[in-house]
């Protein structure tokens, strides 16, 4: 994608998305936007996230949209690093806005439950493995526990129309309302 | 006869009947106020707080659910001070227990779910509770979930009030507060339980549902309790 403008266009607005703990599904929802993303796709640059290949979170973004929970100790790094580096950080879906099926882990003191889960609930592994995964933090909490987040999307995952309401308005430059009739019966909280 | 009253609604004046709560009469004039714990033809229990209304002259809000109204008051339902405090009753309710809507039978078909949306709740300010909850599955048809129970008391009234069986009650104080069967056994052991199955019908959230239902399945009639509810205020 090109950050080229002709001359009076407005600039692109720098768009990151991250995944954080979460199935991807905010992201499918994001693409299921479908024919809206040729209306979209002119109005933004995007600089980083699983659906581009930038390795490093740039400089100076304008909107981030994070999917999934805080859950081991590279998420946290991660979100600190887009907090610091975005102007607009938007928690995408539930897990990001209520930490929802991550949470449920949360009952569990870390030590039993990847025991329970590596090494007696296997009989092959036996143990919990340490090497190139990030350790898990005591509990998987929402963003908003870590950072401050500017925009809550709910759902699970937030439906397309739900997506495209919010990017729209933040394109053009104010805050989606949820309750507003077009949309509110299509967001899900939870 | 009883004795009419005269009531200020959001300024639009209205006749009740002395005894009718404020809820009820706002009802009449067609004022929608949020509420969670207030079922039709069930007593009120004002234990949700969301029906919480602002009544000219008195400086803190009161439930509508159980405050009768009274001759000349002047009650205000909408307001930001309002809209400010059931969001955050809400939210309370979301971080007491564990509410995880994408894998309950109830998802989509939620009250307390309903209302977030209604009220334009998109977070929860509160940190997360967690707590560690059984789920009784004892009963051949039906199950209790304590992580998604707002204390309500919906199946706690049905029961009594008009199966007359009284199976439910609340144990414990404040949070630690639990739903249990007859003195705190199994479901499934419980002598008094007709398995009726109205508890189930009248629970707003996924905390009571029947066997055999994946996400989303559980849709609740709650037709049924509302004509019982009827035909026993229609008796002599």
């Amino acid at each position: 994608m090109s950050a080229t403008t002709s001359p009076g266009t407005p600039p692109r607005v720098r768009l990151a998305t991250m995944w954080l703990d979460g199935c991807s599904g905010c992201h499918m929802s994001l693409l299921d936007i479908d024919e809206a993303l040729v209306a979209v796709a002119p109005r933004i640059e995007m600089v980083y996230g699983p659906l581009v290949d930038a390795q490093e979170f740039p400089e100076n973004v304008d909107v981030t949209l994070i999917e999934g929970a805080v859950s081991n100790h590279d998420d946290l790094e991660h979100v600190r690093t887009a907090r610091a580096r975005s102007r607009l950080l938007v928690a995408l879906g539930d897990c990001a806005v209520t930490s929802n099926v991550p949470s449920m882990r949360n009952r569990w003191p870390v030590k039993n439950l990847l025991e329970t889960i590596y090494v007696a609930g296997t009989d092959t592994g036996r143990l919990v493995p340490t090497e190139g995964v990030p350790p898990l933090l005591k509990k998987s909490v929402p963003l908003h526990d870590i950072v401050k987040i500017d925009l809550h999307v709910p759902g699970c995952p937030p439906a397309a129309p739900v997506i495209l309401f919010t990017l729209t308005a933040l394109l053009d430059g104010h805050m989606p309302d949820f309750t507003d009739p077009c949309v509110v019966s299509k967001v899900r909280f939870g | 006869m009883s004795q009419k009253i005269s009531v200020r609604i959001d300024g639009q004046l209205c006749t009740a009947e002395a005894g009718q709560t404020i809820y009820q009469v706002a009802q009449a004039a067609g004022r929608h106020i949020p509420a969670l714990c207030h079922m039709e033809g069930l007593s009120s229990a004002g234990s949700c707080r969301l029906c919480l209304v602002q009544v000219e002259g008195l400086g803190r809000l009161l439930p509508a659910c159980t405050t009768p109204a009274r001759d000349g008051m002047a009650v205000t339902t909408q307001s930001e001070t309002l809209a400010h405090n059931r969001r955050m009753a809400l939210e309370l309710l979301f971080s007491e227990r564990n509410h995880i809507c994408a894998v309950c039978v109830s998802n989509g078909h939620c009250e307390l779910q309903a209302l977030a949306c209604e009220l334009g709740v998109t977070s929860v300010r509160f940190p997360y509770n967690y707590p560690r909850l059984p789920v009784d599955a004892s009963h051949p048809r039906f199950v209790l979930d304590h992580n998604r129970c707002v204390l309500c008391t919906r199946c706690v009234r049905v029961c009594d009030e008009i199966e007359g069986a009284h199976v439910w009650d609340i144990a414990g104080r404040g949070i630690a507060s639990m739903l249990v069967c007859e003195l705190d056994r199994p479901w499934g052991e419980a002598e008094s339980c007709t398995g009726c199955g109205k508890c189930v019908q009248v629970c707003p959230t996924g905390a009571l549902v029947e066997k055999g239902r994946a996400v989303e399945e559980m849709t609740k009639r709650r037709g049924p309790v509302l004509h019982l509810a009827e035909r026993k205020e229609a008796r002599p």
